[in-house]
């Protein structure tokens, strides 16, 4: 990323906060100092009260930056930014397994794709039509035929990343130009040198915007799946509980949700990383 | 001429190529071609769009077969020439590889090929000193002009010495005077190779300025109408595109190419009618 799009993105966040703050201090519910015991005198009341900018739907920035800080639920010795982190690492344990699965499925069927159009013709409305099932609806018949545990989530995982890195490889694998294919004819290139010295190549810029899809994919496939699949450990039962007893504590799963979206722009930034690297010395294009 | 020997690189007989897509009626592209083309020789093949010049390309290089006939390359059938790697080829579009850079698009068939790495290294720096490239081999082929990339093409057909090399209107989508140059430059390493040359072009002072013979080629069906001898002295410079003798020949083939039957709507031989692409299969 070049600073200019970090600076954007900086600058939009702070935007973002101010139109949150302001949203709060026009039609939210008094304001109450930080950590502060029920009925304490407020030292700010909004002239008028939005239902959705109430605390209970809305709360504080700084009231949800203070709850990272303090422990996840009563009498526990973590604080929630820690409890957070590890739930963080662990899901995207998962997600990134399902990650790594879903890709090799994917190069797997499209160069199988792009070197058998009967294969194509026959197994690519089988791929669409995977994706056409809502997830929700897929995951408990994932974890009924596999059982509650990471298998089960690893395997939503891969099936939400297989789809974009399959579909995108057939385009990418065949986006060479047909002149540089009768160049390797005239070379005599064995089949594997041409895919390996050109197809494969030619499709980088594909791939790496299929698994910049999948990795986002593969942690909303890891938080869902853990949910149905029982496991305890990672941000998607932490979003369920937080969920649950949302009145006492709004700020704890908007601390959740915000989790989660960290992790995904972490991993995508890994992907975006690794896609630097992989393409240094192409021709520049623009970021995504 | 010094030209030619009578040891033929490559013979035609009776070369056919029909083509036939879908519903469509079917398009004579090639009849009755018979060439033998000599050891060291330039040759240009000239004629109307759709005159199936680049076509018999193909067929020399056994990028495609045809209909009837045989190309035979150095006594084999062309597939087995070209198995045995002895075309390099030059397409009008450089097809370089970006994600390489311009010593490794040079390498490529040499890796292809299975040359060691240090005979690799030695062949691509011998093939961008040839074409003048030298400070460049580090470069990306995006960062270079259109003529440059060009001579990269021409370093990289010409890496692994094939002993004919093919050239489809290599120059067609440059500007005049770069065009001018790289004929210039084209001569300078025919000479210096000594590699035998078939070369595809819409321009008439290029065909005269380089060849031994231009084939003047006539359009559906795609024939041969005159075979051209091209006597002008070596080397040839810009003198020579000012002699009495190159605007003789400049007109014989225009007149051969007036004679043949053309395509109405594209008067003949003119290089600045010239598009990209699109012509494909029949060209």
């Amino acid at each position: 990323m070049r600073a200019r799009s970090i600076g954007t993105f900086v600058a939009f966040l702070v935007l973002i906060l101010i139109a949150w703050i302001a949203v709060k201090f026009i039609g939210g519910d008094p304001w109450r100092p930080l950590g502060a015991p029920p009925g304490t005198a407020a030292f700010w009341t909004p002239p008028v009260r939005w239902p959705f900018a109430n605390d209970q739907n809305l709360p504080h920035i700084w009231t949800i930056v203070y709850a990272f800080g303090q422990p996840f639920q009563r009498s526990a010795d973590v604080t929630l930014a820690q409890y957070l982190f590890g739930a963080s690492l662990y899901t995207w344990r998962e997600a990134a397994i399902g990650f790594f699965v879903g890709t090799g499925l994917g190069l797997f069927l499209a160069t199988a794709f792009v070197h058998s159009r009967l294969l194509e013709r026959a197994f690519v409305p089988y791929v669409v039509a995977s994706q056409t099932v809502p997830i929700i609806a897929l995951a408990p018949m994932i974890v009924f035929a596999l059982g509650q545990g990471v298998l089960s989530v690893v395997v939503i995982a891969t099936y939400l990343t297989f789809f974009p890195v399959t579909i995108a490889m057939i385009r990418g694998l065949r986006s060479v130009d047909p002149r540089a294919i009768e160049l390797m004819r005239s070379y005599a290139a064995s089949s594997a040198q041409v895919f390996w010295k050109l197809r494969w190549p030619a499709s980088q810029p594909y791939l790496f915007t299929a698994l910049k899809i999948g990795a986002t994919a593969s942690i909303v496939g890891a938080i869902i799946g853990e949910d149905t699949g029982g496991i305890q450990a990672g941000l998607g039962r932490v979003i369920t509980t937080f969920n649950s007893f949302y009145i006492t504590g709004p700020e704890k799963l908007w601390a959740a949700i915000f989790a989660a979206a960290v992790l995904g722009m972490a991993f995508f930034l890994c992907i975006r990383f690794a896609e630097r690297f992989a393409l240094r010395g192409r021709p520049p294009v623009a970021d995504a | 001429m010094s030209d030619r020997t009578p040891i033929p690189v490559v013979r035609l007989q009776g070369i056919g190529m029909v083509f036939s897509v879908g519903d469509q009626p079917t398009t004579v592209a090639l009849e009755g071609i018979d060439l033998e083309i000599g050891r060291g020789e330039f040759i240009s093949l000239i004629g109307p769009s759709g005159c199936g010049k680049s076509t018999l390309l193909r067929i020399i290089g056994d990028l495609i077969a045809p209909s009837s006939g045989t190309a035979t390359v150095n006594g084999k059938p062309a597939a087995q020439a070209r198995r045995d790697r002895e075309y390099g080829i030059v397409f009008q579009a450089p097809v370089l590889f970006d994600w390489r850079s311009v010593e490794e698009n040079v390498r490529l068939p040499l890796e292809v090929m299975g040359y060691s790495s240090t005979r690799q290294a030695e062949r691509s720096r011998a093939m961008l000193d040839l074409v003048e490239l030298s400070d460049f081999g580090g470069h990306h082929p995006w960062q270079l002009s259109g003529g440059m990339q060009q001579r990269v093409a021409i370093a990289r057909a010409l890496a692994f010495e094939p002993s004919i090399l093919l050239m489809d209107e290599p120059f067609g989508a440059l500007d005049e005077m770069t065009r001018e140059r790289m004929n210039q430059e084209v001569q300078r390493i025919w000479a210096q190779t000594g590699t035998t040359i078939v070369f595809v072009t819409h321009s008439i002072p290029e065909a005269v300025f380089l060849s031994s013979r231009v084939v003047v080629m006539s359009a559906r069906p795609g024939r041969i109408t005159r075979v051209i001898d091209v006597d002008l002295p070596r080397p040839r410079t810009d003198e020579t595109r000012e002699s009495e003798r190159y605007f003789e020949l400049v007109t014989d083939v225009r007149e051969a190419l007036r004679g043949g039957e053309h395509d109405p709507d594209r008067p003949a031989g003119f290089a600045s009618a010239r598009r990209t692409a699109g012509e494909g299969a029949v060209g």
